[in-house]
């Protein structure tokens, strides 16, 4: 079985009013020296199969059908065996 | 014979189904029915609507699991052969989701879930859900979180070449800027086509606005335009 764990980010010429307006928090809070906020998603699940090439291939299916939108979004996991 | 029929596709989590069928079954007299998403008969519907609504939760994103409901796969194919199919707000979130039209939708500029009537400039009147509108301008009302639609230059450019956008925010005169856009969309697109014309998204809801006692009927022209193109159509 396998850990996997995604990580999934805006990519970089998407506005990303979240980010933003966090931002904002961080400058009410007195926090000056932060830019460029964005915020992503992590996701982590188990696939259970001990061939790592088809896990490979399962979580790679899973994030660029589902979890991510690949016009705004970009996609990077990692694979633990457990 | 010849009397055409809707069907509303219910999503859980959709909540403007019954809006659009009392639209159209009950404003404007036609035949309508529910279509169930765990189904994948269209019972013989002429137009397909896909509603407004938070289908899944808008969990991951808006539209992104409601793309893979039985139901979508009789939906594209439908629509791949020429099928009508109408996406409204969250329903052009699910269109652009499952790739039938181009683009994606942010989250509103103002972050903020914004709930109001607004004006809508109508940019291609060579379409089946626009032809018969002899307005320019038409009242609907938005609602949503979500309409800030994005795409790349590319793609904006050839939504541009090939007459792809249907509708764009503007003020009641018909100016299209910057200050009367709602969530930021891009060149203030609020409903585009695909390349064929028989696939409209848009994030304002027609739909409310039929029925006379709402105080506004402009929705009503895009229905009442497509159902007389259809009827054209199949009496030639």
């Amino acid at each position: 079985m396998f850990k996997a764990t995604v990580i999934i980010k805006r990519r970089p010429t998407i506005l990303d009013p979240q980010g933003k307006a966090v931002e904002q928090g961080a400058k009410l809070l007195g926090i000056d020296n932060v830019s460029q906020t964005r915020i992503g998603k992590y996701i982590e699940f188990y696939v259970n199969t001990d061939d790592k090439i088809s896990a490979d291939n399962e979580v790679k299916i899973y994030c660029e059908k589902l979890l991510s939108n690949p016009i705004m979004e970009d996609f990077e996991y990692s694979l633990e065996k457990i | 014979m010849n009397e055409l029929k809707f069907g509303v596709v219910t999503f859980p989590g959709s909540n403007c189904d019954y809006d659009a069928y009392y639209a159209i079954k009950n404003v404007l007299g036609l035949q309508t029915e529910f279509l169930w998403h765990k189904e994948k008969d269209l019972k013989d519907s002429d137009v397909i609507i896909l509603p407004g609504g938070f289908s899944y939760g808008d969990y991951l994103r808006t539209g992104a699991i409601a793309k893979f409901s039985p139901i979508m796969d009789s939906i594209i194919d439908f629509a791949v052969k020429g099928g009508m199919v109408i996406g409204i707000c969250n329903g052009f979130q699910i269109l652009l989701e499952t790739g039938l039209l181009p683009g994606v939708m942010l989250r509103n500029e103002s972050l903020k879930f914004v709930c109001k009537d607004i004006y809508l400039k109508i940019i291609n009147k060579n379409t089946f859900f626009t032809s018969e509108i002899k307005k320019d301008v038409i009242k609907v009302p938005i609602k949503h979180g979500e309409g800030n639609y994005f795409a790349d230059e590319k793609t904006l450019k050839e939504l541009e070449e090939n007459d792809q956008i249907i509708f764009k925010y503007c003020s009641e005169k018909g100016e299209i800027s910057r200050k009367f856009n709602p969530n930021g969309s891009v060149m203030n697109i609020a409903g585009i086509c695909n390349r064929e014309k028989n696939i409209l998204g848009l994030m304002p809801h027609p739909e409310n606005a039929c029925d006379p006692i709402l105080g506004k009927t402009d929705g009503a022209l895009i229905f009442k335009s497509l159902v007389k193109n259809l009827l054209t159509q199949i009496e030639v």
